[in-house]
């Protein structure tokens, strides 16, 4: 694998609930691209976004993260990570969700008002979380994730919910992210996202579909839409 | 600011956003104080016996329970997954938490004990300081089982069940209803396992007696000792990795 990967991942295998969840996978992302994390409900996804931030227990494989063991003290300066249902402080406001983060990771206390800025939350800084909307919810989220500025963010589907408008309004952030130099990797259970993404990973079954940049895989399973491409690469594969 | 005393202050601020919980920790044990004095009005011996005890215990139950739930809260809505890929340490985390519940802690027994002693004339022996500052030792090591028992509980009413599970057999054994050399041996043995065994004997001392020699220093020992015990079980608790 070449070297400028920001995560690597060798023969990832973990069991959960006696189950293989991610079956001796590999992969890479690159860094400072957008790459999504694509696959139905119950693929691995949150599986290897764990694993990546450290907080699953794996049976054997490896993962390396920035150049370091997934998990390692250092890391967790350098990455930040939101869970698929929003984990923040319900009564709290959104500001003071933001600044207690903002305080763990070290963050300068100017960046917290910045960071509610770039979701989109401005109008709500003060407002208790709890009273907030599911959408507004995932974006507090997002928030406190952001505003460490971390090298690698790792977010587990954080678009889930929201109207089309802020979704792309979103992903247009991810992107000047990664522009910026940031990595991050995305999930989601809706293919459509993928059109935004620099590359992709497709997950079924705790296994590897496939892996590349979105054109590779729209080529490779020739279809003109990825949720087509998906479709033909899951036949392929059962046919394997 | 360090990221224990970042999660101390996000801790208090979420007491704070809870004005009912705050009222039912301050004034609870200010009602009840009352209660046993207009019982024993009759028996004023009585309330100075047993008055002084329970000022100091009503804190180890509050904050057992109100940081078992808040701590059970941090691990079912998931915040405390994120913390864990944070640099936040273990210690950092437990810290915070033991900084806020002992700060509130501090703030019930002041008013509970100001009641206590200015408005029913409770009488002790010993300085009335004295046993705020043993409330204050027993909230802390309320607040730390609390902690570490929180991990063994799944949702909030097993949490709150934990109440009579773990505190009122110790309220039970402690020395207030039988005094312990007086219970029939195996119970005896039992109390002296329990720390809240403990923290009644250093309070009794207090509350009879004005000089102290080496027992009430075992008994403040025996409380620092098992706190020291929770926390570590606490952290044992807290794993970065889950399955
Ligand atoms: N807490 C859990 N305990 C046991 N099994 C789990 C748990 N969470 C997920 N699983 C199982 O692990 C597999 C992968 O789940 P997950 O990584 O959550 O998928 P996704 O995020 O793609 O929906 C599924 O089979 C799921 O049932
Ligand atoms: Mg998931």
């Amino acid at each position: 694998m070449p070297g400028d990967h920001a995560v690597e991942v060798d023969r990832l295998h973990v069991v959960r609930g006696g189950r293989d969840a991610l079956d001796r996978i590999t992969l890479g992302v690159r860094g400072g691209t957008v790459t999504g994390l694509l696959g139905p409900s119950g693929s691995g996804k949150s599986t290897l976004m764990r694993a990546i931030v450290g907080t699953q227990v794996v049976v054997s494989g490896s993962v390396t993260v920035l150049g370091e063991p997934a998990g390692t003290a250092g890391l967790r300066r350098r990455i930040a990570y939101t869970t698929q249902s929003p984990a923040v402080y319900d009564d709290l406001t959104v500001r003071e969700n933001v600044r207690y983060f903002a305080r763990v990771v070290g963050a300068p206390n100017a960046r917290v008002d910045e960071t509610i800025e770039l979701v989109g939350l401005g109008e709500e800084a003060g407002r208790v979380v709890g009273r907030l909307s599911g959408g507004q919810h995932a974006r507090v989220s997002l928030a406190t994730a952001l505003v460490g500025r971390p090298e690698l963010l790792v977010l587990d589907e954080p678009t889930v919910g929201l109207d089309p408008v802020l979704r792309r309004d979103l992903w247009g952030t991810f992107a000047r992210l990664a522009a910026e130099g940031a990595t991050l990797l995305v999930s989601s259970h809706v293919m459509d996202e993928a059109e935004h993404c620099d590359d992709l990973l497709l997950l079924r079954g705790g296994r590897l579909l496939a892996q590349g940049t979105t054109g590779e895989i729209r080529e490779r399973a020739g279809a003109a839409d990825l949720d087509e491409a998906f479709l033909r690469l899951v036949t392929e594969a059962a046919r394997r | 600011m360090s990221a224990g005393t970042a999660t101390a202050a996000r801790v208090l601020l979420q007491l704070r956003r809870d004005p009912r919980t705050v009222a039912l920790l301050l004034l609870v044990p200010c009602v009840l104080i009352v209660l046993l004095k207009y019982l024993f009005v009759d028996r004023p011996e009585v309330f100075d016996r047993i008055g002084a005890p329970l000022l100091g215990l009503f804190p180890f139950i509050a904050m057992f329970v109100v940081t078992s739930i808040t701590m059970l809260r941090e691990r079912t809505t998931g915040t405390l997954e994120r913390l864990m890929t944070l640099p936040l340490s273990r210690l950092d985390l437990l810290g915070g938490y033991g900084a806020a519940f002992g700060l509130a802690a501090a703030v019930q027994a002041t008013l509970v004990s100001a009641v206590a002693f200015f408005l029913l004339d409770l009488d002790v022996a010993g300085p009335a300081w004295l046993i705020v500052v043993l409330a204050i030792l027993n909230a802390v090591l309320g607040s730390t089982l609390g902690l570490f028992l929180s991990a063994f509980a799944r949702t909030e009413f097993q949490a709150v069940q934990f109440m009579p599970a773990f505190v009122l057999p110790q309220l039970l054994l402690c020395g207030l209803f039988v005094p312990v050399d007086q219970m029939a041996r195996p119970l005896e043995l039992l109390a002296y396992a329990l720390p809240l065994t403990y923290a009644y004997d250093a309070l009794q001392r207090v509350a009879t007696e004005t000089s102290y020699d080496w027992r009430l220093a075992l008994d403040v020992a025996v409380l620092v000792g098992a706190t020291a015990l929770a926390i570590v079980l606490g952290a044992a608790t807290l794993r970065r990795r889950t399955p």
